[in-house]
Order: C-alpha cells, then structure tokens, then sequence
C-alpha cells in the first residue's frame, strides 16, 4: 500500500503570538517550528500500515526551505521519500491553494491512501484535506480515531458530536487523522541519521503545472483587512472567606451577576 | 446577497446549529436586500419546511431521498452544491459542527469557490461582510473580506450566534440533485452514541472540566454530578485525558476543542497556554486551584484557592438548593 501523507510545518502550541506593525500579519519570528501535531497520528498512521501491509511511504509539505525541518522529522519517523513543493507563486496562499499544490503533487506519485492531520495547528482551517480529496476524485473521511484496512476496504471511525460515526470507503481515499487514532513515535537516533541521507524532492509551480494565478495570494478567495489578538479578560475576583462561604458567594455571583445559572 | 444555508439534520431533527446559521443568514440578506434559502437533505424529511420557513427560509431545497438517508459527503456535496446552482448562491452557510467541517470544504472545492472556517462574527463594510474567526485557536483574530464577484462559504462557530425566529416565505422546491448510488464512495454505516448519550463540550452552554488535579478516573463522577445540576458536558485538560482519566473527545484546548460557552468550570487545571487557547473566550470563566499561582486565575472570571475535592460537592449541594428555592 503506497501512502502519501501531508504534513505541515507551523508554530509549535506554546507559541506566544504578536501582530505585526501592519496590522495584517502576525510576528512568529520568535516561534519554535514543529510538525503540527495532528500530522503526527498521520505519519504514525502510514508506518504502521507499511509495516504491515508493505509498500512506500512518501511526505509531502507544501511550503518553503524551512518546512523541510518537519520532512526530515517524517522521514526520521520512518518515511520513505519526501517532497517540497516551494515556489515564490505558492506564498500568501489560503487553504484552496495549499490544497491545488498538494493535489497537483499527488497526481504525480501512484498512492492507495492519503493522509492528513484533522487540522493544521495555526490556521485551524480544518479543510486542506477534504479540499484536495475533492479535488483529486476520492472520498475523505474526516476526524478519524480509528482505522481498519481489510484490501481496498477502509473502516474508519469518526469523532462527531456526542458519538462516534463508522464510515466505510475503498481506496484511493483520503483520510484526516485525530488524536486517539495511534501514538506518534519518536524518531529513534538511527532514524534521524538516516533521515540525513535521504533525498528531498523539490517541486515548483512548473513542476505541478499549475497555473501561478490559481494559487498563493493571487489564487485566495479572502483578503485579510485585520489581525488582533483578543481583548484581554477583565480582572476577576478571588473569592475569600471560610470555604463554604465562598462557595455560597460564588453561586450567588453566577446567578446575579453573571446571570450564568 | 442570495444565501444558501446547509440545514443539517440528525434522526429527523434540524441542528440548533443550523438555525443559528439560518438566522445569520436573514441578517445578511436583510442587510443586502437578498434573500435566503436553505437545502435539507435526507430520508423522510419533507416535513422540515416549515420549521426552516420559521427562521427565516425563502425557499427549502429538499432532498428527500433513500441516497441521503445515511450522510456520506460524496452525495450530499452533489446536492448542496446543485442547491446552490439552482439558488444562484452568493454565500453558502454551514454550521462548523463535525458534520458541517467535513461537508463545507467537499462543497467549496466542487464549486471552485473559496470557504472561511469557524467564523465567530460578522459586520457589513457598505455591501461586504467582514468576517471574523479565531486563528491559533483563539490566542488570535483574524478579519477578513471576500473578493468582489465570487460567490464564497462561510462555516460558523456553533453557540455564538443567536436563533431567532423571524418568518421568510419558506416555499418548497423539491431538489432535482441528479446523485445515484454511483456517487457514493464513503458512507456511514453506523453510529455510536457515546456512554449515556452524553452532551458534547463543543455543543454546551456550560462545561465542568478537570485536569490533573482530579488524581483519578473515578474522581471525575463528582465533575458529572455538578455536570447534572448545571445541564452541562464534562470537558477535561490534557493531562487528564493522557492519563486515560477520560476519554479524549472531552478534552479542551488547542488541540482538543475550542469552546466558547457561556460558563466553564476549571477545576484542578493549572492553566496551560494550550488550555487557555481552548477556553479563554468562554463568557463567565470559573477557576478551583490548590495553588495561588496558577496562571488559570488570570483569566478566571471567579476564583477559588481551594481543595476542589472540598468545593465541588458544596457546590452541587448549593446549586441543588438554589434549583429547590427556584
Ligand atoms: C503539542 C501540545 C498540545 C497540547 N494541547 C493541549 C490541549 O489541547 N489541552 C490541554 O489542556 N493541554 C494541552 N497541552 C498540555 C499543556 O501544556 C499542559 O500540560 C496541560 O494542560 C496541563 O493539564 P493540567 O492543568 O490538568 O495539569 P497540571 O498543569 O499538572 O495542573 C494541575 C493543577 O491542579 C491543581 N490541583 C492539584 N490538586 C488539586 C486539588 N485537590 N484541588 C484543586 N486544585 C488542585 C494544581 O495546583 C495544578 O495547578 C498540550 C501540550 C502540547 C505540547
Ligand atoms: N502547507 C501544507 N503542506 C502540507 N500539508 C498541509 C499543508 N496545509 C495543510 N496541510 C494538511 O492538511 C491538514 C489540515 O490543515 P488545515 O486545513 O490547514 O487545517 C494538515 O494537518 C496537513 O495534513
């Protein structure tokens, strides 16, 4: 079974976020970068189902030099190959445009299954893969915790409100990963060694034959009039006093004050 | 502006979501003279129409159809995106529920037409709607306008709009959507409903979460009886859920669920910058910590230095009585 997965490289979870002077784009300059990790469950994913089934497994990011970092961390997990698709005409793209390069990329690599993280941690757009899965023809199951391949049979359980949906579809499909699917391991010093060695494909716009103006800034559909970070919260109380005490005071304010009970 | 509404039902039933997104959208048509309409799909669902026409439906695309008895995204992209043709959409509107998330996009790329995920508020520059959503799961706003001339999506946020009922002209059109079994490549066969049937965090209006604190798996029957009281879903910091204290569909933060509801109980969770992001735009916030310090209070609307083992029990009993008194 040959998998692609695409991963994505963003600004790990503890980052603090600063708008930048203009106003329209954030600062991240003091950001650690790291694979988003809902695409880790997919890397994860894909080793264990090569491990098992056979077959390549090839990463994919569409990005720049710098999301090579979170390539060669899939490829110190395990992965096989990797690709870069880079190019000045990709920049200031939305999710539509990540998802043609990311599509125009996968057209180019036979592949049984597709997999994506839920959402790419940043962004939060929660698209990219049901985006490209549209795109290339195949079905998508979306917010997978659990995958069953039985051949070209997929059995994927999938998070929904309240529940838990079973959704069958046959490869090629697409699916996006969320926690509780697997356990990301940990690249092992042998994996980041030979990770080293390995090959980074680079693919530009021409590459993919795609048409400069369908992606990046040229190809959004939104134009960003503002960024801001949230009105700070309004100090709170304390409460003090004996305990019990507090606790009545607490219920009374939730009830006359905040009107939230 | 013409309005296409996704109206999303479950057992027969139309989402509170979904009329949250209808309502959102009279108000954009009402303020660019347009008019709205919305499109049901399903099994044994004609008699939806009329509740949709109460919220503000011009008109009802319904495919009422064996082939949307079970959701499957293949198919009910067919037919909302042939809604949307048919309607001459401007704006397609789905609510950002797991049904919504993983339809929306399927829908956009079948249109070639752009989608904004997650929308928390809109306002009109002139004719344009400015939208507005949470990016870094809320540590950041971002505003922004669709180009001129194209047709767009827009998903929003579950709880955060209102539903207000205010009639539209709610006439019927049965929807020629052209979908045959062929079309089906994913479909769902089955659906589990969680222990009890148990509210979903992204669906409440308050959440009692617990985080390390809570030292136990068994400990967290305290957090469901104060749950009970409250009419609450039980949420649960990461630590929690990693310890396997609970299951990880409760947990809250940036790589759980966002929530905005309208109380959150934080009980034994220090604060994590990954809690907050999840958390901090709930309205009326509730901390219990043993320790002083923890940065949760800094963004508590109450708080409480305590033993949450002394404080939750009190604190259903008062409830309790406070419900009693009436
Ligand atoms: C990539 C990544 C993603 C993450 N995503 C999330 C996420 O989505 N959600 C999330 O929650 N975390 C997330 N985290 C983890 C986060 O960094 C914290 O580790 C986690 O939130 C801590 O959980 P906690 O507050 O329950 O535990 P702790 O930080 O250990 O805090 C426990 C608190 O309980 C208090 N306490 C103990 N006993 C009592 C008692 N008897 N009464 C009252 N108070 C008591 C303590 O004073 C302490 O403040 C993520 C981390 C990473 C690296
Ligand atoms: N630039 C990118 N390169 C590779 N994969 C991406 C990229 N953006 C998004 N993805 C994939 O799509 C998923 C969902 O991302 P998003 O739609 O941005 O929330 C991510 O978890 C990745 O698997």
């Amino acid at each position: 079974m040959n998998i692609l997965v695409f991963v994505k490289h963003v600004p790990d979870t503890e980052t603090r976020v600063k708008v930048a002077p203009d106003g329209l784009r954030l600062d991240l300059s003091e950001a650690n970068w790291v694979m988003s990790p809902y695409d880790e469950y997919a890397v994860e994913e894909a080793l264990k189902l090569k491990e098992k089934l056979g077959g390549e497994v090839t990463a994919i990011t569409a990005g720049n030099e710098e999301s090579v970092k979170t390539l060669r961390t899939a490829l110190a997990m395990g992965a096989d190959k990797a690709v870069l698709c880079a190019d000045g005409a990709f920049e200031g793209g939305d999710a539509a445009g990540t998802a043609r390069v990311l599509a125009a990329a996968a057209r180019k690599i036979p592949f049984d299954l597709i997999l994506a993280g839920k959402h790419g941690v940043g962004d939060d757009n929660q698209q990219v893969g049901s985006l490209a899965a549209q795109l290339l023809g195949i079905p998508a199951v979306t917010v997978v915790t659990g995958l069953e391949v039985n051949g070209q049979d997929l059995v994927c359980k999938r998070e929904i409100e309240g529940g838990t949906e079973v959704v069958a579809a046959t490869t090629p499909a697409l699916i996006t990963c969320q926690k509780g699917l697997n356990e990301p391991r940990y690249p092992s010093l042998k994996g980041i060694m030979a990770a080293k060695k390995k090959e980074v494909a680079t693919w530009k716009a021409a590459d993919l034959g795609l048409d400069p103006g369908s992606v990046g800034a040229a190809g959004a559909a939104f134009e960003v009039r503002k960024l801001e970070l949230p009105p700070p919260r309004p100090a709170g109380k304390v409460l003090s006093g004996e305990l019990p005490d507090q606790v009545k005071e607490l219920v009374r304010l939730l009830r006359e004050e905040a009107k939230a009970i | 502006m013409k309005v296409l509404i996704f109206a999303e039902q479950r057992g027969g039933k139309v989402k509170k979501a979904s009329l949250e997104a209808l309502s959102a959208g009279r108000q954009l048509a009402d303020a660019t003279s347009g008019s709205v309409a919305a499109v049901i799909l399903g099994l044994g669902i004609g008699g939806q129409a009329p509740g949709l026409a109460k919220f503000g439906a011009d008109a009802v695309y319904v495919g009422d159809d064996a082939i949307f008895e079970k959701y499957s995204a293949d198919v009910y992209g067919l037919g909302v995106g042939k809604a949307a043709q048919v309607f001459g959409a401007d704006v397609l509107l789905f609510a950002a529920s797991a049904m919504g998330k993983d339809l929306a996009p399927r829908v956009a790329a079948r249109l070639d037409i752009g989608l904004l995920s997650d929308v928390t508020s809109f306002t009109m520059d002139g004719a344009i709607p400015v939208f507005t959503r949470p990016i870094y799961s809320g540590k950041a706003f971002s505003t922004v306008a669709p180009k001129a001339g194209k047709p767009f999506a827009v998903s929003l946020r579950p709880n955060v709009f209102p539903a207000v009922e205010k009639a539209g002209s709610g006439q019927v059109v049965p929807l020629e959507h052209g979908a045959s079994a062929s079309d089906v490549k994913a479909v769902v066969k089955e659906i589990l409903t969680a222990e009890g049937g148990l509210l979903d965090v992204a669906e409440a209006n308050v959440i009692v979460s617990g985080g390390r604190g809570m030292k136990g798996p068994e400990n967290f029957k305290i957090l469901e009886d104060l749950a009970k009281e409250v009419g609450g879903a039980v949420g649960a910091s990461r630590a929690a859920v990693d310890s396997g204290w609970i299951g990880h569909s409760h947990q809250v933060g940036q790589t759980g669920k966002v929530v905005s509801p309208a109380l959150y109980f934080a009980f034994g969770i220090s604060g994590a910058i990954q809690h907050l992001a999840g958390m901090s735009s709930s309205k009326v916030i509730v901390a219990v910590n043993k320790d002083p310090e923890a940065p949760i209070f800094k963004v508590a609307t109450y708080g409480i230095v305590g033993d949450l083992f002394e404080v939750v029990p009190l604190l259903t009993q008062a409830v309790k009585d406070l419900k009693a008194k009436g």
